[in-house]
């Protein structure tokens, strides 16, 4: 096992009070296994990997629980031995890739840079190795490319050299944070095309970041969907897809449309929108927008229970 | 990049040709003011009155008056100052330059070092007691008036305690050329530099962290963190350079300024008769060909810190070499 994530909690302190992110995920990733992580904007499926990479710098949160890294645990490690780690072993993409590179230094430069901050490596061994990794995320002429300066390139070549930059050291785990959300579509099927052979090749185990059901369907083994900071359901891919059980998934998977048959005049939308982290209704979170809910939801937080193909939900236990 | 250069070279021409005309047309073709009159001075006489008529070609179109100025000036650089007993404006001026450059020079070396300094380790350590002092002590800086610190660092230094042993190297006060003498050259300068500086300091140091914090917020600079490296060189390498473009357009504007005069404050307190202090008392007498020549070489200082600026720019920031 990879990674192994318990109970992990982060919460901010606000001036409007305290805000629990992230309320107790636990889950587990194997080896180059490709997980996939779904949620709306806020429901914490990016601070959780964050919290991972030990990126949550804001003074103001706390995180507890437990984070093991091939059996070692992240949290409360000093900052000076996750820094190994990060980068090298654990690696991580960014939504925008407009923004993810610093622009006044070449692409060349900044891979080197990660290269050379984790193996003691010359700068010329660094650069072929750069040149390398270009020509693997598909650079049509990488030794060129090495010299460009981010803004000289498309998003999508961006991506790539963020990608070729996060591979550099072989990383046992890549975390992926929607890096094709900022992509037109092509250039997306491209990006996706890309983590899966980089997978198969490097070997590395992926979370996969995504509010795109496309993209999970396309690309993960596993899934894991979110909803204000809880997990609410898991499981494999095709378990997921052909059995849904929370009746978010299935909300989810309804507001996908149809590729066959009869277009629907209007796509089902889940009504009302993700609750204020600050104000989340008592007992379940979802319970205001779910379409099944009883008296039980409103009394307590349904739990996820330990089964591989799992949903917190007091109707599936029930059932 | 060479065509660069020499495209900002010519719309530098361009604006000093502008500003030349402008300040022509502001003090020689008002209405109802005789130019020749106040070259003169008060209580000229006829003759002279003629001379000085003839000689910028008063007498003649304004086109003409402005190109006999220009030429005084950059040409033959024989412009007379009849208010100031015959004086040479040229070489008066010549002779001014070496002293303000001096002194501002020496300040923005101490004050541009000092602030970065300041700058980075205040945003480093942020909100902590240490970021907290030197704020407080740059608000000081920027709340003191040369005119008041400069005669405070006087006092201090050249009577009260100028017989204890922290102060007896303080020379009197006046300027002495560099090329005669380097030593009493940097002593006479110190004090004035300091005092000089200790705005800009506070200006710098303050505008520096908030730019260094503003980029510490950039995507770039998680993406630094994920890449495993250390906060160190995560501030040197990725936060410090565009943090820094804020800091070289004030110090453009800043410099050009005081090159151009605006030394004066330092330069009277001190005793030194730069720029500023010629600048001052040309306007003082109204004497016009001394403030034609004071200002075209201001705003000479003021276009070529500006074009500076913008080359430096370029160093900074790849995304600005686009053509």
């Amino acid at each position: 096992m990879i990674l192994s994530v318990r109970d992990l909690r982060v919460s901010f302190r606000t001036h409007d009070g305290p805000v629990r992110a992230i309320d107790g995920v636990s889950f587990n990733l194997e080896e180059s296994e490709i997980l996939g992580v779904v949620g709306e904007s806020g429901s914490g499926k990016t601070v959780s990997l964050l919290a991972v990479m030990g990126l949550i710098t804001d003074p103001n949160a706390t995180i507890e629980g437990s984070i093991r890294y091939k059996g070692r645990e992240l949290v409360g490690l000093p900052p000076r031995e996750l820094r190994r780690l990060r980068g090298n072993e654990i690696a991580m993409i960014f939504q925008d890739p407009m923004t993810a590179l610093t622009p006044v230094y070449t692409i060349g430069w900044q891979i080197a840079e990660q290269i050379r901050a984790h193996r003691g490596v010359s700068k010329a061994k660094a650069m072929e190795r750069v040149e390398q990794l270009l020509a693997e995320v598909n650079f049509p002429n990488p030794h060129e490319a090495m010299s460009r300066y981010p803004h000289q390139l498309s998003g999508g070549m961006r991506q790539r050299a963020v990608i070729a930059m996060a591979l550099s050291c072989d990383p046992a785990l890549l975390v992926a944070d929607e890096p094709t959300t900022a992509l037109d579509v092509t250039v997306q099927a491209g990006i996706l095309d890309l983590v899966r052979k980089l997978r198969a090749k490097h070997k590395s185990a992926v979370v996969f970041i995504t509010h795109d059901m496309g993209v999970v369907s396309e690309l993960a083994d596993r899934v894991m969907v979110m909803y204000a900071g809880r997990v609410v359901e898991r499981g494999t891919r095709s378990e997921l897809f052909s059995d849904p059980r929370h009746p978010y998934t299935r909300a989810l998977l309804g507001s996908i449309p149809p590729l066959t048959g009869q277009k629907p005049r209007r796509l089902p939308a889940i009504p009302g929108s993700p609750p204020s982290l600050l104000r989340l209704p008592q007992g379940c979170a979802f319970g205001p927008r779910c379409p099944v809910r009883y008296e039980p939801c409103e009394a307590g937080k349904p739990g996820l229970g330990s089964d591989a193909h799992a949903a917190a939900c007091f109707r599936v236990a029930q059932a | 990049m060479l065509y660069a250069i020499l495209r900002r070279f010519g719309q530098m021409l361009f604006v000093m040709f502008g500003i030349s005309v402008i300040v022509f047309l502001i003090f020689f073709a008002t209405p109802g003011a005789d130019p020749a009159a106040r070259i003169a001075g008060r209580n000229a006489s006829p003759e002279v009155l003629a001379a000085v008529r003839h000689s910028f070609g008063f007498d003649q179109p304004l086109y003409v008056q402005y190109t006999r100025m220009m030429e005084k000036i950059f040409v033959t650089g024989d412009l007379t100052s009849f208010v100031n007993r015959g004086w040479k404006v040229v070489p008066a001026v010549m002779d001014s330059i070496p002293v303000t450059l001096s002194l501002v020079f020496g300040a923005a070396v101490l004050w541009v070092v000092v602030s970065i300094v300041i700058g980075i380790v205040a945003a480093a350590t942020r909100d902590s007691w240490l970021d907290k002092l030197l704020m407080a002590l740059g608000l000081l800086g920027i709340s003191m008036p040369v005119y008041w610190l400069g005669e405070v660092m006087n006092l201090i230094t050249q009577s009260r305690y100028h017989d204890s042993w922290a102060f007896s190297w303080v020379p009197p006060l006046g300027y002495k050329n560099f090329s005669d003498d380097p030593k009493g050259w940097f002593l006479t300068l110190v004090i004035p530099w300091i005092t000089l500086a200790v705005l800009y300091i506070g200006i710098y140091g303050r505008v520096l962290r908030a730019a260094i914090i503003e980029s510490m917020q950039e995507d770039y600079i998680r993406t630094a963190r994920a890449k495993g490296l250390s906060e160190t060189r995560i501030l040197f390498r990725h936060a410090l350079r565009t943090s820094l473009i804020a800091f070289v357009t004030l110090f453009g504007l800043d410099f050009g300024a005081l090159v151009g005069g605006s030394a004066l404050l330092t330069e009277v307190v001190f005793g030194l008769h730069g720029i500023g202090k010629l600048t001052y008392d040309a306007l003082q007498n109204l004497d016009l060909p001394m403030i034609m020549a004071t200002v075209m070489y201001a705003s000479m200082f003021v276009v070529i810190a500006n074009a500076v600026v913008d080359f430096v720019y370029i160093l900074l920031d790849p995304r600005l070499r686009a053509s």
